[in-house]
């Protein structure tokens, strides 16, 4: 047997293998550049039935006010993340279209905005507002590295402005030579060193 | 076997006592009988802890799903591969794992510790048993991987999808390497400060660990952001997630250390400091640790949770209250050798690297824990995400990689104007003219020019240095000069090795740049038709859904789409994206559908693409493309940064380093006789 017969004698076993899983009855396949869809042989295996794409769903507006909005299905993504990368979530793409919803009223961004956050409290944000005690968030780590690095570079100035003499330890402690030996190995040490 | 896995966590925990009391006793006693006794405790919890290692490997792999560990994480049909990583897939396991990992690490140091630095082993093995110890008892009390059902299910529930990628067979583990090695440095330096050796004798004694244990974090961490972007399907690496911040902070605090402790060996200085960073460094890893498993912060990450919150919550509390009361306690033994002599020297800029590390660190602590923060304050629990993260570390980061290229080429202890000069003036003509180019190109994202424009400057640096060796090799030695760039790394892996890693940093923050020019679309497609995208090079990407097929895999059934792919009309390739649907031996579905992602990498960009679904249970697929630039950069940065990382722990001498160890004691030659 060669090994066309051999593999199409395993399809033909194939086909009448009983399958559980068999829902619906195998469409046309269809051929590319048809256009035509034919019916997948099980459709469950694909997760949830979606919908089309419509042009809001990449509108650039709507998807800069998603990326403020978390998702509540406690993925911990954004909205607009969430729908599309967990396409099995439902609670994105019911927010996408409470969005939607709310810019037909004729709502701007931000009244967009404060409408989830009346709903769901300010935790539906990704962010937390700058106001109250939310500006400590955003303000404390910076100004701890301001007020650090001022600190810093004050007990740097003092430092160094101690004369030179302060400067004990191993530095120069058992070398022995004459001054222009010792300022050629210097002269070297900073070479290397540099 | 499970029986004898039992019996080995409960001898462990024993023999983890009992090597604590015996270790700190033969140590303040200075008693020969129980230091030799503690250090044969710590080998025998190692072989105990191993064996229960292997019990419950072997239970994995004979699906004993009596066994709820192995039947909550394993099935009959998972891939060998997942079935052996399972052993750190669960709470119970990665407990078991990070104390057999650390009992080994803790004979380690018992067995390759050199001579000169045995003084401080009956310490270093007592503190480690604490820490296995209480690992152990953790597992003991209430998170026994041993447990066994009250019934046998047919099949396990098996692996989680998302945890069925290769990544996650190797990222877990390194980055619990390199949380768990960080335990010896800190021990070491406890053990410095309860012997009063304070001198720079333990920082010897500790280098390698150190080094292993950054290596360890740097290569998990980027692990783990190449899972999380082949595997999670939101077409990022880097999510700000608290989980991954968990594992960023000690490696921030332990790469501050290692620039630190070069000032403390060359100039005597920042003893209090160091000492510091490797407490801080350890406590970071537990409340990553901590928060990882307890569940207290919610992470995509988090895989488990379970109660032992409070457990770690304690030993957190008592371990940062004991390590920094005995600091306080000896802080007078610390004090610096040597002041510093001027503001424009190596030292005052690794203070201010160590500032910037420790300020981010500080910074992605603050943003972690803030919501936690903001409920016990307000009673308001606030999301702290990504905006907020990026707004406030992205410009500490650019400066961070600028201190990147400014502290390695200033001189120690006072940096004159012609040194300046010299060593600057290439690199920053260099970045002032890749600004103009970028500005005059078009680009208008001022973080991305100035982080382009920066990694520029940094790059020029490292070039520079690299080429002035190799010339200086060539002409004093005749030495062709690609040998003379090997010889160069080889006689001084410490600091070129170091300027690799620096590259491999330049690397990542341009890689970095290219999220900000990301472009995605959403389309519907039937088999033929197709979308186009306009990638941030100016070529256009028509993508053509081909069609979708069908087939049984090990323990999946998956649907695939595949779509070909065309760069300004010509065809480039295929790619394929599936949806999986894991099952059971009975064919059972065990989890929600999973998305496997297709995509295409070159140096410029990735092409990625994810199948959302398909319409009416028809081939009209529902696709997300994206295009990303330069993610390639990001997985070869962090290769070089690894690279760099083997090249500075490689053994063998230096004769640079070794003088560096001496301090400026030397003799000049013919002057000593």
């Amino acid at each position: 047997m060669g090994r066309r017969e051999f593999l199409a004698l395993g399809a033909g076993l194939l086909t009448v293998v009983p399958s559980s899983r068999r829902l619906a009855q195998q469409g046309q396949d269809s051929l590319p550049g048809t256009g035509q869809s034919g019916r997948l042989w099980d459709p469950d295996r694909a997760g949830r039935p979606l919908p089309p794409t419509t042009a809001r769903d990449n509108d650039a507006y709507l998807q800069t006010i998603e990326k403020r909005l978390r998702c509540t299905c406690g993925c911990g993504l954004d909205v607009y993340t969430c729908r599309t990368t967990d396409f099995t979530c439902t609670t994105s793409p019911a927010m996408h279209k409470r969005v939607e919803a709310l810019q037909d009223a004729g709502m701007n961004a931000d009244q967009i905005i404060a409408a989830f956050v009346k709903e769901n409290g300010e935790s539906i944000l990704m962010a937390p507002p700058k106001h109250g005690f939310n500006l400590a968030g955003y303000f404390v780590p910076s100004a701890l590295i301001l007020g650090a690095g001022i600190l810093l570079t004050l007990a740097l100035r003092r430092w160094t402005r101690t004369p030179a003499a302060a400067s004990t330890g191993p530095t120069v402690a058992s070398v022995g030579g004459s001054p222009e030996e010792l300022a050629r190995l210097q002269h070297e040490l900073d070479q290397i060193d540099a | 076997m499970t029986l004898l896995g039992s019996l080995a966590l409960w001898l462990a925990f024993l023999l983890g006592i009992w090597a604590v009391v015996t270790g700190f006793a033969g140590g303040w006693k200075q008693r020969a009988d129980l230091i030799q006794s503690s250090r044969h405790a710590v080998f025998a919890m190692c072989g105990a802890l191993l064996a229960a290692v292997v019990s419950l490997e072997y239970a994995l792999f004979q699906h004993d799903f009596n066994v709820e560990y192995v039947a909550a994480y394993t099935s009959r049909n998972l891939p060998i591969f997942y079935t052996w990583s399972a052993l750190y897939a669960g709470q119970k396991g990665s407990l078991l794992f990070w104390a057999s990992v650390l009992s080994i690490f803790a004979s380690l140091a018992q067995v390759f510790t050199a001579r000169r630095h045995r003084a401080y082993l009956p310490y270093v093995g007592a503190i480690t048993s604490i820490v296995v110890t209480f690992f152990v008892s953790v597992m003991l009390f209430t998170a026994n991987p041993f447990e066994r059902l009250p019934y046998t299910p047919l099949d396990g529930r098996g692996l989680n999808p998302q945890l069925q990628n290769p990544g996650m067979v190797f990222h877990p583990p390194m980055l619990y390497l390199g949380y768990i090695s960080i335990t010896i440095p800190f021990a070491f330096a406890m053990a410095a400060l309860i012997t009063k050796r304070l001198d720079n004798d333990w920082l010897v004694a500790i280098r390698k660990w150190t080094l292993l244990s950054w290596l360890f974090l740097s290569v998990g961490i980027v692990l783990g952001m190449w899972w999380a972007y082949v595997e999670l399907g939101w077409g990022g690496y880097w999510a700000w997630d608290p989980v991954e911040n968990a594992s960023f902070l000690p490696w921030l605090t332990m790469t501050a250390f290692l620039h630190s402790v070069m000032v403390q060996e060359k100039r005597g200085m920042l003893r209090k400091w160091n000492l510091a960073l490797i407490i801080g460094s350890w406590l970071l890893s537990i409340l990553g640790t901590f928060i990882t498993r307890s569940g207290v912060i919610s992470s995509v990450h988090s895989f488990t949770v379970s109660g032992i919150g409070p457990f770690f919550a304690v030993f957190l509390a008592l371990a940062a209250a004991g390590s920094f009361g005995l600091y306080f306690y000896r802080i007078n033994l610390l004090e610096a050798e040597t002041k510093l002599e001027s503001m424009v020297s190596r030292e005052a800029s690794f203070l201010f690297n160590n500032l910037l590390l420790v300020g981010i660190a500080f910074s992605v602590l603050w943003g972690t824990l803030f919501p936690i923060l903001s409920e016990a304050v307000r009673g308001t629990k606030v999301t702290v995400g990504p905006p907020f993260f990026n707004q406030v570390n992205v410009p500490l980061g650019v400066a961070l990689l600028l201190l990147t290229g400014i502290g390695p080429l200033i001189a120690w202890r006072r940096a004159s104007l012609a040194n300046l000069r010299r060593q600057f003036a290439v690199p920053t003509a260099a970045g002032v003219l890749t600004l103009l180019v970028l500005l005059v190109s078009g680009m208008r994202d001022a973080w991305a020019i100035t982080a382009i424009a920066i990694g520029i400057f940094v790059l020029a640096t490292i070039v520079q240095e690299f080429w002035r060796g190799t010339s200086a090799r060539h002409r004093q030695y005749g030495e062709a000069y690609v040998l003379a760039v090997g010889r160069l790394i080889g006689r001084n892996r410490r600091r070129y090795g170091g300027y690799v890693v620096h590259l491999g940093i330049v690397m990542l923050f341009i890689a970095f740049t290219g999220m900000a020019f990301k472009r995605e679309t959403q389309a519907t497609l039937r088999p033929g038709e197709s979308v186009t995208l306009r990638s941030p090079y100016g070529w256009t990407y028509t993508f053509t859904h081909l069609g979708i097929s069908q087939y049984d895999a090990l323990n999946r059934e998956v649907t695939a789409g595949t779509v070909e792919i065309a760069r300004d009309g010509k065809r480039i390739g295929l790619l394929t994206t599936e949806k999986r649907q894991h099952v059971d031996a009975f064919k059972r579905p065990t989890f929600e559908p999973s998305t496997a992602v297709g995509i295409r990498s070159d140096l410029r960009e990735d092409i990625y693409i994810v199948l959302g679904g398909v319409v009416n249970g028809t081939e009209q697929a529902v696709y997300r493309f994206t295009i990303n630039p330069l993610v390639w950069w990001v997985w070869y940065g962090g290769m070089v940064v690894a690279l760099g990382g083997v090249i500075v722990m490689w053994p063998g001498g230096a004769p640079a380093v070794r003088r560096a160890q001496a301090g400026y004691a030397v003799k000049l030659v013919g002057k000593a006789s």
